[in-house]
């Protein structure tokens, strides 16, 4: 072995940041927008020539081009925001719940059960009231079961959610043929299109305004119950050492269960709201992917939930947005999925040099981001 | 090699040092914790890279940018955690890794690992596995892997910590030889006699800058230690004698499996008594943690042990630690943490892995503090002031070094991660008080501390249990010292009278009935 290194510096370091004021760090990911605006701007022209500055327009018309569109992106963002508070005490817990999809889906059902068999029987606030207990119920067990074989035999619960939405998924298809209408169509079709039983309500003037109600608690709920209760942080406690955990005495099985029937409760209700409150049918699209694009939701706003809002708006702006800008620039979807990629790619990559920074060859400990 | 001048990183590591390294010679690196050592031989070896100053091989200037590149400046070093692969051999995981034209010759890679042990004085099978081997033997393959690589310079990161008094005599047999055959050897230690023992010279680090070298002849311990710590400091470990000593736990054929299913501890039996601190003495892994944890609720015993712990007498002075009850007796086996903790038994536990079991990295010190007590007062919430105000005094009282109490213990070096801990569990004012490797990897100001804190429980009459590595600072402190080897309790001698051999030779010889069977 002989003596052959070269006598320069490496071209570039990389030095873990000790702290980084807030505002920097804001700073940094406001970039990163910038950044990936500029980077999905120069792919736009690149492949059509068409002037980016036109189709981002596009996209902002496509999100909140009018009242109507206005609200729709809102009732999708509360959507994808309460699966994601559903699913920050199971994560933060580290307990992979990859089975959002399942608890939508059986809170679906059981919502739409209970519209079709009680709609007209009793009031409406009454049968609302029911449908959410009902929707709250049918998530928290779909959330329990695979909770108890991992606390009782040590199961692996990312395999275990993911099946569990699989039997979701042909329960309600059996619950779709079951409550078939018109016969043959192979859908339920809008659930009391006439009576409008069971269907939320009118709140300040607006057909979703519930939906923003019912998320709004959930959001401040979530932010307490994690922060300041003992549950909290158990929860804290079991995600970050399992036998830190044990070693303070806390219960494994125990947080377990109760995280999970709390997690798989919310995720259920989303499905009541999706039922109730958005489509008014139930089908095996209900929850249509967003039990794992809550996950992103979750993990990116690091269970706060008030950033998971933020977040949320932003993934329903960019998906709204390219469902425009494909129709209107003739652009398949995919070439908006590519942009809706490149946005969260940056956002994501951003966090990066949040955490270390970059040293270049030649500088001295200049320290500046 | 010589003329190396660096600081590093947002926090100061290493200030402007100058450290010269001699082939031919051992050379000692002394320093307390966060002292910089660690920091500074990672950038020999290429792990970090400096900020400023540069490092001179032969006269020459060079930039060590990888372990690659350390490796071809003939820069090997031995970490403190061993960075094997269980179940290869001994020369597998010796020249894993490596490039060598001709492809993979395991023949002749274990006749040169033969040749080189047969120079240095080294035992090593080439073709045994690693997980069949002590921890020793371990280190062994370490240190031939970095030879095997053709390493001039070789450098040791507290390769005793783990090794038995007899083992650490052979390392340092070898050691020598590597010296008489020209190798540069540098040793991180905290163990000053060693340092006397083994050491040509010794290069003391303070807070980050070089505070000089002296030739081990020209020097003493004290010496030494004020050089360090920068003041004078007393070498001496208090070991005061309590006069009126309470049974407080008994242990009784206590076995342990582990979850592998295997046999941990076989039958151990003794007593721990208010007043007195009971050291555990053996080679890493004879059953020490199993022991401990099973005291703690934390594993499950097999049938037939007993666990039985004895409140204080009404008039004892620990007694107001403890709920007063009618019994005189509570059983431990069966219950668990907080099982125990509801019968009032008032136990404190400094589990061996800090971050893993005893604190959450996460967190800052006062959710730290509150891991045991957050369930206190009624309702859902969970009342953070108490522990903010106890976090406040353990940081005050223990001198924490950290940027805010908020900081994530994580982020705090070794031993003030311990002061955390052990904070924490004293504040519990405990009956009986257990810690594992409570000084491991602290240095010499902290040890000290803790050494002082645990005689304090003493003299308020709780009963310590201390399990250690160190024989010199167990036969210092304690007033009796249990021996375990391979799960048998091997004999418990008088701290007082006992000597560091016999105490040695109990750790590694079986008992006739462990011979038989």
């Amino acid at each position: 072995m002989s003596v052959h290194v070269s006598h320069k510096e490496p071209l570039l370091r990389i030095a873990k940041r000790a702290s980084i004021p807030a505002w920097k760090a804001w700073l940094i990911r406001i970039l990163s927008v910038v950044l990936a605006l500029l980077l999905s701007g120069a792919f736009i022209y690149a492949i059509t020539g068409l002037n980016p500055v036109e189709v981002y327009k596009a996209m902002a018309q496509g999100a909140f081009g009018s009242e109507r569109r206005s609200w729709v992106t809102i009732r999708d963002a509360m959507m994808l925001l309460c699966i994601g508070i559903g699913l920050a005490p199971a994560f933060k817990m580290r307990f992979w719940n990859i089975g959002a999809e399942g608890q939508i889906l059986v809170g679906g059902c059981a919502t739409a059960g209970f519209m079709i068999y009680f709609g007209g029987k009793l009031p409406t606030p009454v049968l609302l009231l029911l449908m959410a207990a009902v929707s709250l119920i049918a998530g928290a067990v779909w959330g329990i079961v695979p909770a108890i074989f991992k606390a009782r035999w040590g199961t692996n619960e990312t395999l275990f959610t993911l099946m569990m939405n699989y039997v979701a998924i042909q329960i309600t298809s059996y619950c779709v043929a079951l409550w078939e209408n018109p016969v043959g169509s192979n859908t339920v079709g809008v659930i009391n299109q006439k009576t409008k039983a069971g269907w939320f309500p009118e709140l300040f003037g607006q057909d979703y305004g519930l939906n923003v109600l019912i998320v709004a608690v959930l959001t401040v709920g979530m932010f307490l119950y994690l922060r300041y209760t003992k549950q909290g942080y158990e929860i804290a406690v079991v995600g970050e050492s399992e036998n830190t955990a044990r070693y303070a005495g806390i219960k494994l099985s125990k947080v377990f269960i109760r995280t999970m029937a709390i997690s798989g409760a919310i995720c259920g209700l989303a499905g009541f709201i999706a039922v109730a409150g958005a489509s008014h049918t139930i089908s095996t699209s209900t929850a249509g992917g967003r039990g794992f694009t809550a996950i992103i939701v979750a993990w990116l706003a690091k269970f706060n939930t008030f950033v998971m809002v933020l977040i949320s708006f932003l993934l329903v702006f960019l998906q709204k947005g390219a469902v425009q800008i494909a129709t209107q620039f003739k652009l398949n979807d995919f070439a908006s999925e590519v942009i809706t990629g490149i946005i969260l790619f940056c956002i994501i990559g951003s966090e990066f040099f949040i955490q270390y920074r970059l040293i270049f060859r030649g500088r001295k400990e200049a320290g500046k981001a | 090699m010589r003329g190396i001048t660096k600081t590093f990183g947002p926090i100061v590591a290493n200030h402007k040092v100058d450290l010269e390294i001699r082939r031919g010679e051992i050379l000692s690196l002394l320093g307390e914790n966060g002292s910089g050592k660690t920091t500074l031989m990672n950038m020999l070896s290429g792990i970090y890279f400096p900020d400023e100053g540069e490092i001179l091989v032969g006269g020459q200037s060079v930039a060590i940018r990888s372990p690659k590149d350390a490796f071809d400046l003939k820069i090997g070093m031995i970490h403190q955690h061993f960075k094997l692969v269980d179940v290869l051999t001994a020369a597998e995981n010796i020249v894993l890794g490596l490039r060598e034209p001709g492809g993979l010759n395991l023949k002749a890679a274990a006749a040169r690992i033969r040749e080189i042990c047969g120079r240095y004085g080294f035992q090593v099978d080439p073709e045994q596995k690693v997980y069949d081997m002590s921890v020793s033997q371990k280190q062994t393959v370490e240190i031939v892997k970095v030879l095997y690589r053709g390493a001039d310079i070789l450098i040791l990161d507290e390769p005793t910590a783990v090794l038995t008094p007899q083992e650490t005599e052979k390392l340092f047999d070898v050691l020598r030889n590597m010296k008489a055959d020209g190798k540069a050897v540098v040793i991180i230690t905290h163990k000053l006699h060693e340092v006397m023992e083994i050491s040509d010279r010794v290069a003391v680090l303070r807070k980050g800058e070089y505070i000089g070298d002296v030739a081990t002849s020209e020097t003493s311990p004290q010496a030494l230690t004020d050089m360090m710590v920068g003041r004078a400091v007393s070498l001496n470990i208090e070991r005061p004698l309590v006069e009126t000593r309470n049974l407080r736990l008994e242990v009784k054929d206590l076995s342990v499996r582990t979850a592998e299913g295997v046999l941990a501890l076989d039958n151990v039996t003794f007593q721990a008594y208010g007043g007195e601190i009971l050291g555990v003495a053996g080679i890493s892994g004879s059953g020490q943690k199993e022991l401990l944890e099973a005291i703690a609720g934390l594993q499950s015993a097999l049938p037939g042990a007993h666990i039985i712990y004895h409140p204080p007498a009404p008039d004892e002075p620990v007694a107001g630690r403890h709920v007063p009850v009618d019994r005189a007796g509570e059983e431990l086996v069966g219950k668990d943490p907080l099982q125990i903790r509801r019968i009032g038994v008032s136990m404190a536990f400094v589990p061996e892995d800090r971050l893993g079991m005893g604190l959450v990295g996460s967190m800052g010190m006062p959710d730290n503090m509150m891991l045991k007590s957050y369930r206190a007062g009624h309702g859902p919430l969970a009342d953070r002031r108490p522990s903010r105000a106890l976090a406040q005094k353990v940081k005050e009282e223990l001198e924490v070094v950290t940027p805010s109490l908020s900081t994530p213990v994580r982020r705090l070096s070794g031993g003030n991660v311990q002061k955390v801990l052990v904070g924490r569990e004293l504040a519990s004012s405990p009956t009986l008080l257990m810690t594992a490797y409570a000084v491991r990897g602290l240095d010499i100001n902290t040890s000290y501390t803790i050494y002082r804190l645990l005689n304090e429980q003493k003299k308020q009459g709780a009963a310590v249990i201390f399990v250690g590595e160190d024989l010199d600072v167990l036969l210092e402190l304690c007033d009796r010292i249990l021996v375990l080897c391979a799960g048998h309790v091997n004999g418990v001698v008088d701290a007082r009278t006992a000597t560091k051999e016999e105490v040695g030779l109990l750790m590694t010889r079986l008992k006739k009935e462990g011979e038989q069977a």
